[in-house]
């Protein structure tokens, strides 16, 4: 007998050892596995009860808080500013998830990040801690580029093309993020799925997840291939004065459709002179003859575009500019390149990319790193982190084509299609480029586009702008100098009078 | 000789209250911990609260230095650590509800009461003998509260589950008590049968139990197949057949019924398996729990202990009210997530210390029927509590029966204290016969 309770109390034990082992797997183990269960929503809620920082403009304004709920969440996300900043904030919602800033700074804005313990007795207090983000955009430019915009589907980004700084970043038509937040979840799930069935896509961020045809807007790009690897000077190649270009292949025979200019009108001369009148025939044979295809390449590619732009905001589009046509190399092709020259074809450009080439243009031929976040503080005011301003993303050309480029655009806006850009920027020197891409619609159509910089005299310009209204009636070169350059000009206004508050 | 025996209760007795102080000083830190969260759901001002959980423990080894002086030390301090911290859980997750029930008042007046029925036990039985006496009729009455929650008008099905018996106001599980009754019919009938079963017949190389005396295997059996059918009653039929195969095996040293047994459970298993469609549910949603409804609750609990870790939440940290029923079959789900592996594991420990204190008891007493005795409450416990805790955490599929002294129920709570009445009586016997025997023989040496 004696045996037997032995015999039971070693299988018991084992029994025991079993759970034990059991309970290690789950716990230990297995644990980050059923945590990343799909079904596992312990770790969505309890982040969802919890308090987050705020965010906030440059010149003050609270775009996004937390407040009090009396709900089993506590917390009530709000976004005061509604659609204004949708595509900035983004929404934190419980089902539906976070976009935009919600979700590329969520571990800063739930306060997970490093701090440092100032007395011991920091370990004992049940403080909640959040983080808080100061933005360098402005909430007072971001007005201005929602009110020019008028209801009108469009674009308007700024930034300040010595560090990156975004100032603007607003796209139309937007959505109230206030609705996704609902803690309503079926609400906001409706909200959420009426906002994905309308065809102007609201969710979407067109002003840096959506690319567009540049148009003539990409110029700036071909005349900085033109002088850095197709030996254009101010003075040389002379383009003759004619209605259209012609492309030929490498032997000479013609190929492709002809380009032709605005309304059957005939341009030619120096760079300068076919920059101001934005002159097709003239850009397309300098693209096609004068820098070729793979230089072509290289000098979109040195501003970025078939690069991922490292802008702190979730899933910006890729600018392209194809370096095949159907499967041969682009340099097979002159017909396409001479109208990816004049940014029609299949180059695509998202408004931020095209705010960034006249930023390169204004900054000595540098784009630096695009940043909606200055800073980061914990929720006592310190500063945990802060965005580099120094940072080069890309380097699209050398200072002396920076300098000349320059000079072209402030002539583009003196005497040529962009005069109205300076039309609210007395006392300031104001460069710039207009665009028309046409959307071959049965009734013609297109995107009306405008890129720019300003600065006071004798300082490096402090703003570098891209409009883009979309849809406009009609085909015109003037298009982009009537509808978005009075935006651009008044954008900038805007940004160059009451500079923001500088950061305590 | 005759200076140090005597000591052997003071000695006993000291160690019991060294280790509830120590095991209450750990309840009453949980429960500290438990109201530190700025959001904690427990009120800080509880008086009440502590004289339960200070005062019950108190009382229980007031009443063993009385009545059982020489009775095993450890066993009622394990009981208390356990009862105090499944106190807490309880009252914490009940506060944590939306809607509260008063969850934590019913639990302190089934405390009261386990307790009461401790001492009451203790009392009225001062020698185990006389329920050898009457193993016959707790015999019946085993069967008769095993079958009573079957009767119509009473029997009440709560969750799928025929266990229920409800008689005016008062609700009860029949079944915990049957388990009590069916331990002393069993260690009684087999002490007494023994011999008789022990006779094996030979078929060729296997040696079997000659057929005659099987009836009371195949009752055995039957009547678990019965609760398992009927009552949808997996973990307690389970558990009986456990008891009755344990038993039968320690008393006839025969590992052949156990071997029949195992095999009469596995059969009868597979034929429900094939017959009942909730049989077939549990085992599926066993096997793979995902997506189904049936395996809700362990997939919450498993998320419970994955959020846990190794040292857990903290108390009052996580969230174990996403685990349905967790205050009762689930509790080792929220220990584990608050407590983490750390809090489990000391669960684990001392359920399988007071696995040893019992069979220790068991294996120190004189007589036949004590010893079975011992062994089977010791069983029950130790099975019990291993069916639930190995069904939270899908080691078998998940039967509903409570976690011993530390889920929700009065039923559960007063068969268990009673049972550890029980087995502090035997101990306590077992000591002062051998306090005797020393005496005695001193008593002759010195003559």
């Amino acid at each position: 007998m004696s045996k037997q309770i032995r015999n039971l109390g070693v299988f018991l034990a084992v029994c025991y050892v079993a759970l034990f082992l059991q309970v290690n797997r789950l716990t230990i183990f297995e644990a980050d596995e059923l945590k990343a269960r799909p079904e596992n929503t312990r770790e969505i809620e309890r982040d969802f009860a919890s308090p987050r920082g705020s965010v906030i403009t440059a010149d003050g304004v609270e775009i996004a808080r937390s407040v009090p709920s009396d709900d089993q969440y506590r917390f009530q996300r709000e976004y005061p500013t509604g659609a204004l900043f949708a595509h900035v904030t983004g929404h934190y919602a419980f089902e539906l998830g976070a976009s935009g800033l919600e979700r590329t700074y969520n571990d800063e804005l739930a306060g997970d990040f490093d701090f440092e313990l100032e007395d011991l007795s920091d370990l004992f207090v049940d403080r909640e801690r959040v983080g808080n983000l100061t933005l360098s955009m402005r909430h007072d430019v971001q007005q201005a580029a929602a009110d020019q915009l008028d209801g009108r589907e469009g674009s308007v980004v700024a930034v300040d093309p010595r560090n990156g700084e975004i100032l603007a970043l607003y796209s139309n038509p937007s959505y109230d993020p206030n609705v996704l937040a609902d803690h309503n979840f079926n609400r906001a799930e409706e909200a959420s799925e009426l906002f994905s069935l309308d065809p102007e896509k609201p969710l979407l961020g067109r002003s840096y997840q959506e690319n567009f045809f540049p148009g003539s807007t990409f110029k700036a790009v071909t005349a900085t291939g033109g002088i850095e690897r197709g030996g254009v000077t101010p003075d040389e190649p002379v383009y003759p004065e004619r209605d259209a270009y012609q492309p030929v292949s490498a032997n000479g025979e013609p190929v492709g459709q002809p380009i032709s200019n605005f309304e059957g009108s005939t341009c030619g001369g120096t760079l300068i002179l076919v920059l101001q009148v934005s002159c097709n025939s003239a850009f397309a044979e300098m693209g096609a003859e004068d820098v070729g295809a793979d230089d072509m390449i290289e000098a979109a590619e040195a501003f970025g575009f078939n690069h991922d732009v490292p802008i702190d905001l979730p899933d910006p589009a890729r600018s392209v500019f194809p370096t095949e046509v159907e499967g041969t190399p682009l340099v097979q092709n002159p017909a396409v390149v001479a109208q990816l020259a004049i940014g029609q074809n299949e180059v695509g450009a998202t408004p931020l990319q095209m705010a960034l080439v006249a930023a390169a243009v204004a900054n000595g031929g540098e784009i630096m790193t695009p940043h909606v976040v200055r800073e980061v503080r914990d929720d006592q005011g310190e500063v945990v982190d802060t965005a580099p301003t120094d940072e080069v993303w890309a380097r699209a050309m050398d200072g002396d084509t920076a300098d000349l480029l320059h000079e072209a655009m402030l002539a583009v806006v003196d005497g040529g299609t962009a005069s109205r850009l300076d039309d609210q920027l007395d006392g300031f020197v104001v460069g710039g480029k207009t665009g028309t891409a046409e959307l071959g619609t049965p009734e013609p159509r297109s995107h009306a586009w405008i890129i720019g910089f300003a600065g006071p005299e004798g300082e490096p310009p402090s703003v570098a702008v891209a409009v883009i209204v979309e849809g406009q009636p009609g085909v015109s070169e003037q298009t982009g100098g009537t509808v978005a350059a009075p935006i651009a000009s008044a954008v900038m206004q805007r940004a160059l009078e009451r500079p923001a508050a500088p950061a305590d | 000789m005759i200076g140090t025996a005597p000591l052997i209760g003071a000695v006993r007795r000291n160690t019991e209250l060294g280790l509830l102080v120590l095991g209450t000083m750990f309840v009453v830190g949980a429960y500290v911990l438990t109201t530190l969260p700025e959001d904690s759901p427990i009120p800080t001002t509880t008086g009440p609260f502590l004289a339960i959980i200070v005062g019950l423990p108190l009382a229980a080894h007031v009443a063993v230095r009385r009545l059982a002086p020489r009775a095993d030390g450890m066993l009622l301090p394990l009981a208390s650590l356990l009862n105090g911290l499944g106190y807490i859980f309880i009252v914490r997750i009940d506060e944590a509800r939306a809607d509260p029930g008063d969850l934590a008042g019913l639990q302190s007046v089934w405390m009261i009461l386990g307790v009461g029925a401790f001492v009451a036990t203790l009392v009225v039985v001062r020698d185990v003998r006389v329920l050898e006496r009457y193993r016959y009729t707790a015999g019946l009455a085993g069967i008769v509260l095993l079958l009573l929650p079957l009767v119509p008008v009473i029997g009440r099905n709560i969750n799928g589950s025929r266990i229920w018996v409800s008689i005016g106001p008062v609700n009860f599980q029949p079944g915990e008590f049957a388990k009590l009754a069916l331990a002393v019919f069993f260690a009684g009938y087999l002490w007494e049968k023994r011999e008789l079963l022990a006779v094996n017949r030979a078929y060729g190389p296997v040696s079997l139990p000659d057929p005659k005396h099987l009836g009371p295997v195949l009752l055995a059996w039957g009547a678990s197949l019965v609760v398992m059918v009927m009552e949808r009653d997996l973990g307690s039929s389970l558990l009986f057949f456990t008891l009755f195969l344990v038993l039968i095996w320690v008393a006839t040293e025969r590992a052949s019924y156990l071997v029949l047994g195992v095999l009469m459970f596995a059969g009868g298993a597979w034929f429900a398996f094939e017959t009942f469609g909730h049989v077939q549910e549990r085992v599926d949603t066993w096997f793979d729990p995902w997506g189904k409804d049936g395996g809700f609750q362990v997939v919450q609990a498993a998320f419970a202990l994955a959020d846990g870790g190794l040292t857990g939440t903290g108390p009052a940290l996580g969230s174990p009210t996403k685990i349905p029923v967790v205050e009762s079959d689930m509790i080792f789900a929220a220990i584990g997530e608050e407590l983490g592996l750390l809090g489990a594991t000391a669960v684990l420990i001392a359920f399988l210390l007071m696995v040893g204190a019992g069979l220790r008891i068991a294996q120190q007493a004189a007589r036949g029927f004590e010893r079975l005795l011992a062994t089977g409450l010791t069983a029950l416990l130790g099975f019990q509590a291993f069916i639930i805790m190995a069904g939270v955490v899908r080691l078998l599929p998940l039967t509903g029966v409570t976690l011993p002294f530390v889920s929700y129920g009065g039923s559960s709570l007063l068969a268990n204290y009673v049972l550890l009445a029980l087995l502090l009586r035997i101990s306590h016997d077992t000591a002062e016969r051998r306090v005797a025997r020393l005496a005695a023989q001193s008593v002759t040496e010195v003559g």
